[in-house]
């Protein structure tokens, strides 16, 4: 046995994977298969699952109730599609905030003195080696009705003599929405600043030597070499974004409720892992499916590892 | 022409976007000094050092601590040393696993060929496009369907049974740790020649030193940021410590969120402040050590 590790190199490979490959296979794998056994099965009184074949969660996940008020068998119950578009539609929308907010900082990086982008990317490094429940606290603190948005917002309406009530602005769908942004915008900065810096300088010399002006030179030069960072980017921002569950916790209380929380409801207090597991199937799904024709359209960039 | 130039409006924007993501970090720092108990309105600092701690309703006074009183309550606060305490040994332990078995498989992807070579690098990219509640719902059942068929089929009772701790959450998060482990260190080795191991084995180096004395000192850099970067991972995660944890195992940020959702006081502030001056002095101290390391070449 010895002799033939020795020789063979091969088992030479086999081997010096297979802790990693062992170690991914039960810890990932395993539990997918065991999420999708269980998404097909029921919950029992007591919380516990009821090994059987049928598709009842998913159905019930899209829109098929058993609960209606008038009477009827079964009817249309919106509340779970709502909750997954409502997602969506909240990770799209922080993905293209991120990209706007964190292409001109990444530009100015790229575009700075040698010497002075690594003091540029460490000061963006901070924000995000911070903890992400205390940065969601931080957001908690700022947002409140005595917190400092309303606070300066009222200075300023004192000083144009308004009349000022503090606004509600914690518990709202917004602030999920700057919480999130918030969040994920280092992970955008990075890979859009190493597919920014790999710009050779030369090329924006070409480029206005030829008569392009600085929108142009953007629009023609600096984005289409800099896609790979954004693909990159929105990868790292958007799958995150979809499964999150603090955020909206924490920030939009009862008002904003996400996939995320549905399902660590189900686990946690409802008690009803097959439901569960089903809609965390559906999730899984929703986000490879987006990242498959996103990156199929745009190309899956090295950047990714570099960020 | 300044290669360095750049328009007014790009600096402008870089400007806002800097001051949108440290404004939050101050105002956390601030109130960490808050002498409002209540922590709702700042009522500027605690004035007075003291041998106890004064309180006039909510207002502390003055305290033996000054204006740092939250920080020494915090240093009293035993669920917070325990916390922090499982918070090192779960990074620590999970960083040395992954970092070795994550180097390990990185030298036989880059460098060798065998049959399940397409499945273990495949599998690596799964931490990254699956989001990290799947993980973290699909490891939590994992552990209770097996713990629940092991404690029936051993009959096992008391504090013998099979429950949620240290040993899942550390587990957990080498799994997700590894495939960060793996792609730094497989890129590093991409970087390198292989004729630079052959032509030690040509020498006469047998695998272990061609291993010791030629591809670990060129993939050693790699090998430490992926470390690091491992490290900070299971240092900042909740998610997939959220549903592996079990009594006895709480880590800072499920500690931190536990309060949040109860009461808050300054206490959490000043944790948030010592977390972010660990973080910031790691962070500078790696970056002096790399900047020392690229004038060295």
């Amino acid at each position: 046995m010895l002799k033939r590790l020795r020789e063979s190199k091969s088992m030479q490979g086999t081997f010096l994977a297979l802790p990693t490959t062992l170690w991914l296979f039960v810890l990932l794998i395993i539990p997918l298969i065991l999420t999708l056994i269980i998404s097909f099965g029921k919950r029992s009184p007591d919380g516990n699952v009821i090994y059987t074949f049928s598709f009842d969660n998913y159905i019930r996940l899209f829109g098929y109730s058993t609960n209606c008020a008038n009477g009827q068998a079964s009817c249309f119950d919106p509340l779970y599609v709502q909750i997954l578009w409502r997602s969506l539609t909240l990770a799209f929308n922080t993905t293209v905030l991120v990209i706007t907010m964190a292409y001109p900082l990444a530009y100015f990086i790229a575009r700075a003195h040698p010497k002075k982008r690594n003091t540029y990317l460490f000061m963006v490094l901070i924000p995000l080696w911070t903890n992400f429940v205390i940065r969601v606290y931080a957001w908690m603190m700022l947002l409140r009705k005595e917190g400092a948005i309303n606070i300066v917002l009222g200075t300023v309406a004192r000083w144009l003599g308004i009349d000022f009530v503090p606004l509600e602005l914690l518990y709202t769908p917004g602030a999920v929405l700057v919480g999130m942004v918030y969040e994920f915008l280092p992970f955008m900065i990075l890979p859009i600043y190493t597919s920014l810096e790999k710009i050779d300088n030369s090329l924006y010399e070409a480029a206005a030597d030829l008569g392009a002006n600085s929108i142009k030179t953007l629009l023609r030069v600096t984005l289409p070499l800099s896609m790979p960072g954004v693909v990159a980017g929105t990868i790292l921002v958007f799958i995150p974004v979809m499964g999150t569950f603090i955020v909206s916790d924490l920030l939009g209380g009862r008002q904003v409720i996400l996939i995320g929380n549905l399902i660590q409801r189900q686990f946690l207090d409802a008690r009803d892992a097959p439901f569960g597991s089903a809609a965390s199937l559906i999730l899984m799904v929703m986000t490879l499916i987006v990242t498959y024709f996103y990156t199929r359209k745009f190309g899956f960039g090295e950047e990714i590892i570099v960020a | 022409m300044n290669p360095y130039k750049r328009a007014p409006l790009v600096i402008i924007a870089t400007i806002l976007t800097y001051i949108f993501l440290y404004a939050p970090i101050v105002g956390l720092v601030l109130y960490s000094f808050n002498a409002s108990k209540a922590n709702v309105v700042f009522e500027g600092f605690i004035p007075a050092y003291s041998d106890t701690t004064v309180m006039e309703g909510s207002l502390v006074k003055s305290s033996p601590c000054g204006p740092f009183h939250w920080y020494c309550e915090l240093a009293k606060n035993g669920d917070v040393t325990e916390a922090a305490g499982n918070t090192m040994t779960i990074a620590i332990t999970a960083t040395i696993i992954a970092t070795v078995i994550g180097t390990m498989s990185a030298i036989a992807l880059q460098r060798y060929d065998f049959k399940i070579k397409p499945f273990s690098q495949l599998s690596l990219y799964i931490p990254i496009v699956i989001p990290e509640i799947v993980m973290g719902i699909g490891a939590l059942t994992l552990f209770s369907q097996f713990f629940g068929w092991a404690n029936d089929f051993f009959n096992l009772s008391g504090s013998a049974r099979l429950s949620l701790g240290m040993l899942t959450v550390t587990v957990s998060h080498i799994a997700f740790m590894v495939p960060f482990v793996t792609l730094v260190v497989q890129a590093r080795l991409q970087g390198f020649d292989k004729s630079y191991e052959e032509a030690a084995m040509d020498l006469g180096a047998n695998e272990w030193i061609t291993f010791r004395r030629v591809t670990f000192p060129m993939i050693l850099p790699g090998v430490l940021s992926g470390a690091l970067l491992a490290f900070t991972l299971s240092l900042d995660d909740f998610v997939i410590t959220f549903f592996t944890n079990g009594p006895g195992s709480t880590t800072l940020p499920i500690y931190v969120y536990g309060l949040l959702r109860r009461i808050i006081t300054p206490q959490v502030n000043a944790l948030s402040t010592v977390w972010i001056l660990v973080v910031f002095s790691a962070v500078l101290l790696l970056q002096i050590l790399q900047n020392r390391e690229s004038k060295q070449h």
